[in-house]
């Protein structure tokens, strides 16, 4: 990925590269509308029909927890009361940046079924779109390391299993995710 | 957004009791920290591109508190009003770090 004169940044996909991004962000848009962000609703029918917002508890699925975390530990109430004001407006936000990367593969001419072999996709990329690329690159980490159980400083343990190891295989996937959002921040910082 | 009674103080038709006002009082004058905490994930060059991005510090202060947050597990990231430091929360949410907000101490 380079920054152009243009304030472009442009990043080249192997068509196998792009297809896997577009599998990954697919899976984040899926958790993300899957388990629905509904209101607890009350005991007074007519309060729980006015009540338009979002959910007060926790997640259940640790992935979600981990991209929306509690934002008061010490303070039930008031944690039940942020995540129902944010919780809602993030999930959105965090869709539309997984979007914004299948929609920028498949404009730059990745098909929805790859056959092609040697298919190189270049996406051009303005800052704003960029940023949410960015952002979302950080999702699919997030939720590829809950699932792995990625801990720190635990880089040894990775390379000890055997490369036919599915979780190696989607520990390789992690890593890459990293260097492509590497070379992105540094795109956007020079 | 939230409304939390101990943030406003609206005017009262009703007298105080002097003791409360000066509850209330301090209160008011403490403020509130947003604290981002060290995950195994998230890249050292991100965390301070997201302190730059989103706070506009300086990238020597941005460095400072993502090292804060690397090599002391937490870092205070900003100083406000409850309602600013739910909006930093809510914003740091946003970029996939790990932020809580609670009374400066």
């Amino acid at each position: 990925m380079r920054h152009r004169r243009s304030g472009l940044v442009i990043a080249n996909f192997t068509g196998f590269e792009a297809d896997l991004l577009r599998s990954l962000a697919s899976q984040l848009v899926e958790l993300l509308r899957n388990e629905r962000a509904v209101p607890v609703t009350g005991t007074d029918p007519l309060e729980a029909m006015f009540d338009f917002s979002g959910p007060t508890t926790e997640p259940d699925d640790p992935v979600l927890l981990r991209l929306f975390p509690n934002a008061y530990p010490e303070d039930e109430e008031a944690a039940s009361e942020f995540r129902r004001f944010t919780e809602g407006g993030l999930r959105n936000g965090k869709a539309d940046a997984a979007g914004a990367i299948i929609d920028g593969l498949e404009e730059a001419g990745l098909p929805q079924q790859l056959e092609e072999e040697g298919l190189i996709i270049d996406v051009e990329l303005d800052e704003v779109t960029a940023l949410a690329w960015l952002r979302s690159f950080t999702d699919v980490r997030l939720a590829l390391a809950t699932r792995l159980g990625i801990e720190e400083d635990d880089e040894d343990y990775w390379l000890t299993l055997p490369e036919d190891d599915p979780r190696s295989q989607a520990h390789d996937i992690y890593e890459w995710v990293g260097y492509l959002q590497e070379t992105l921040v540094h795109a956007l910082s020079s | 957004m939230v409304c939390h009674d101990d943030d406003v103080s609206a005017p009262s038709p009703v007298e105080v009791e002097p003791d409360l006002l000066s509850d209330e009082t301090t209160q008011l004058a403490k403020p509130w920290v947003t604290i981002v905490w060290n995950d195994p994930v998230n890249l050292m060059s991100y965390v301070t591109f997201v302190f730059i991005k989103y706070f506009g510090y300086p990238e020597r202060k941005a460095e400072k508190l993502m090292r804060e947050v690397h090599e002391d597990g937490r870092s205070v990231v900003s100083t406000g009003t409850r309602e600013e430091m739910e909006r930093d929360v809510q914003a740091m949410h946003e970029y996939g770090l790990w932020a809580t907000l609670e009374k400066a101490s």
